[in-house]
């Protein structure tokens, strides 16, 4: 990873947000064991807008992604250091408890991982642990409007108590995107969410994203260029652990300044 | 290289490809071959050595139940009735099948077809009805087991008289009771109802069930709880650091120690130092949790190992915490191996004979426990004394033992099955 040409190495472009900051990232290092996954990433989530963190397999997109929401803690061999915050608090620093931090960092993964439960179950379990909902009536709506806020509703309202699993697998990662937003989240974290999916399947989840981030602050990992181009406003590109270049998705797309960027987004890299 | 070159070669891997998988498929077949027919041998062998223990002799008697033996000077007593002379009624009720029969040394060899548990039937039946006294019964009851063991066919008659515990006469009054229809096989329910006895005729298994069943419970009250928290402790919180490693290695091991060395540690531990009581399913079950806690912790850790981390991810990703997170999502998926596991390892500490006999559950034993700290056989322990029994009657009791613990087993293997089909989830 010591890359010559990465010897004191700063992020070009703008790493800030046009919109309200809801995350900000500073001086981010992410080490595996004595790897280090992640050099001093400095950059801003704002809200209603889409991040996409694009770069070749293995710079880092994953690990910087669970580094918003700590899911990184159940890897033993994980340290990070520098400052993650979310609004005002530090979420590293222990000024805002791990489990609170999840409830407001939503994940959607690469796979499908609807629990082996009912469809209702699914969402309900997130608003039941954190007590959201204070009757059965309230949750059942609750349930009702994420799935439709996922755009499942209209396909599963006569079988919300069969197995999440029975669905087909762009059905299981809507059905994961309403168990995110069930506990209403200030942030989405999605990695490569249409990566397991057929076209059609994408299509439907992409249409979901543009209409889910009026509402929330979406940071996505993907692996094609013409989704990233597509759903995002912003773009990151990774190479090797470092944030190469930040800025608005259409001009890292039609006018990257790093040659790094201009390579990838050329099809040199990949 | 050539496209047609290609095709060859591979034409000619081809043959001896498909050569190494027919030849593979032969040694599997071979060896189930080998395995289902020692099973059928196995089976073959103790089913037909045991299943003559589910019937026994028994002979139709008209019993005068009367007062001059029963309860002669009419005290009504149990206690007093519980004494009287059973076998006096019994035996005047044999005599009068031969009147012929006077010498008195004829007379004892009559008395000598006689089970001994005869009276007690009788008794019991008194006991439980005063009104009978005074009045003939027609009853069947067991005799002898050497007479059961020559109708069984298991004794050779052309054998000298000397080389035989049963004599001529004996034999030629029995082939009499035959010819007149007093002499019947019945199912010989004492076999399930009562516990060991010297007379192999009315020694049963219910003691050593009941001992074993005792002992399993404790078993499983002890080993599964201790387990699984274990496991969920080392696979979910522990730190990663030499001392669980060490801690690690050491589970395995225990899992292989010989079970007799459990039944060492608990003759040490729990009935020399802790005092408990010796033959006791307390400390057998307490034994037998010992050995199988370790099996119990690899099952359990390896059916956590394989709930896929995906659902680990979700669930703290919705910010369920990790207590949440395992007893809400990982464990009930992990739970139907938990429990096969368990449950074969807990068969096999039923099998286990060993460590109890270290513990001194090899006591001849009587009474059917009721408690967990009376004295107590086993069922794998019950073969092992019965097999070691010198009288013909036993060896096909111990057959009738090992099938009984063989149904026992099969029975918590299918359990095992069940478990897994009905909570198994499908993906
Ligand atoms: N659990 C882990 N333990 C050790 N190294 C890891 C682990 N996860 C990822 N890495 C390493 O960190 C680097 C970044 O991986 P990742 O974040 O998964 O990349 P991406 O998502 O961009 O493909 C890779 O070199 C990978 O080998
Ligand atoms: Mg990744």
């Amino acid at each position: 990873m010591s890359n010559n040409e990465f010897n004191n190495f700063k992020t070009v472009g703008n790493t800030k947000t046009s919109n309200e900051v809801v995350m900000s990232v500073e001086n981010c290092n992410v080490f595996y064991g004595d790897n280090q996954a992640l050099n001093n990433i400095n950059i801003d989530v704002g809200r209603s807008e889409v991040l996409a963190l694009i770069g070749p397999s293995g710079c880092g997109k994953s690990t910087f992604l669970r580094c918003l929401n700590r899911l990184n803690d159940t890897i033993d061999s994980c340290k990070v250091t520098g400052k993650i915050h979310l609004e005002e608090e530090d979420i590293y620093s222990g000024e805002i408890d791990v489990v609170m931090l999840r409830a407001r960092v939503g994940m959607v993964f690469q796979k499908p991982n609807p629990f082996p439960k009912s469809i209702y179950e699914n969402v309900a379990y997130g608003p039941k642990i954190h007590g959201i909902t204070t009757s059965k009536q309230e949750l059942d709506e609750l349930v009702e409007v994420s799935l439709e806020k996922a755009g499942l509703l209209d396909e599963v309202k006569d079988r919300i108590h069969t197995p999440g699993t029975s669905l087909s697998g762009g059905q299981q990662q809507r059905l994961c995107i309403a168990r995110a937003i069930a506990i209403k989240p200030d942030v989405i974290l999605m990695d490569e969410p249409c990566s397991a999916l057929d076209p059609i399947a994408t299509e439907k989840i992409e249409d979901l994203i543009n209409e889910l981030k009026e509402n929330y602050a979406i940071v996505m990992v993907t692996h094609s260029m013409s989704q990233a181009a597509r759903v995002s406003q912003r773009a990151a590109y990774f190479h090797l652990g470092h944030l190469v270049e930040v800025g608005d998705t259409k001009k890292i797309f039609n006018n990257p300044e790093h040659e790094l960027t201009k390579n990838y987004i050329s099809g040199r890299t990949g | 290289m050539s496209n047609k070159s290609i095709t060859e070669i591979v034409n000619k891997n081809l043959k001896t490809r498909y050569k190494k998988e027919a030849r593979f498929k032969k040694y599997g077949q071979l060896s189930i071959f080998l395995a289902v027919t020692f099973l059928f041998i196995f089976f073959t062998s103790i089913i037909s050595k045991g299943y003559s223990a589910f019937y026994q002799a028994e002979i139709f008697l008209k019993v005068d139940l009367n007062q001059e033996y029963i309860d002669p000077d009419n005290t009504n007593d149990l206690e007093e009735i519980r004494y009287s002379d059973f076998d006096g009624v019994i035996n005047e009720s044999l005599y009068s099948l031969f009147p012929q029969i006077i010498k008195r040394s004829d007379k004892r060899q009559l008395r000598d077809l006689m089970s001994s548990g005869a009276s007690i039937t009788v008794q019991q039946l008194v006991l439980d009805d005063l009104s009978l006294i005074g009045q003939t019964i027609n009853i069947w009851l067991p005799l002898d087991d050497e007479v059961d063991m020559l109708i069984k066919g298991n004794i050779d008659v052309d054998l000298p008289e000397q080389a035989r515990r049963i004599s001529d006469m004996q034999i030629n009054f029995i082939e009499i009771l035959q010819k007149k229809g007093l002499i019947k096989n019945k199912f010989n329910k004492n076999l399930f109802l009562s516990g060991d006895s010297r007379e192999s005729e009315q020694a049963g298994i219910l003691g050593a069930f009941v001992g074993s069943a005792l002992m399993l419970t404790i078993t499983f009250l002890i080993a599964f709880p201790l387990g699984v928290s274990a496991a969920i402790y080392l696979e979910e919180f522990a730190p990663k650091n030499k001392f669980i490693d060490f801690i690690e290695v050491n589970i395995n091991n225990l899992a292989a120690v010989p079970s007799i060395i459990y039944g060492l540690l608990g003759l040490a531990v729990f009935i020399n130092y802790a005092g408990m009581p010796r033959s006791a399913p307390l400390v057998g079950g307490l034994v037998l949790a010992l050995m199988t806690f370790p099996v119990i912790i690899i099952a359990a850790r390896a059916s956590l190992q394989s709930v896929p981390p995906s659902i680990r991810d979700a669930a703290l990703g919705v910010g369920a915490s990790k207590m949440q997170s395992i007893f809400d999502h990982i464990l009930p998926l992990a739970l139907p191996g938990i429990l096969t596991g368990s449950i074969i390892g807990m068969a096999r500490a039923l099998g286990e004979s060993a460590p109890l006999i270290m513990i001194g559950m090899v006591a001849f034993v009587v009474d059917i426990p009721t408690s967990p700290l009376d004295s107590s056989a086993a069922l794998p322990v019950q073969v092992y004394l019965w097999a070691d029994s010198p009288e013909r009657g036993f060896v096909e009791k111990t057959s009738a033992a090992i099938m009984v613990l063989l149904v026992f087993l099969l029975l918590m293997n299918s359990l095992a099955i069940w478990l897994r089909n009905k909570y198994e989830i499908k993906w």
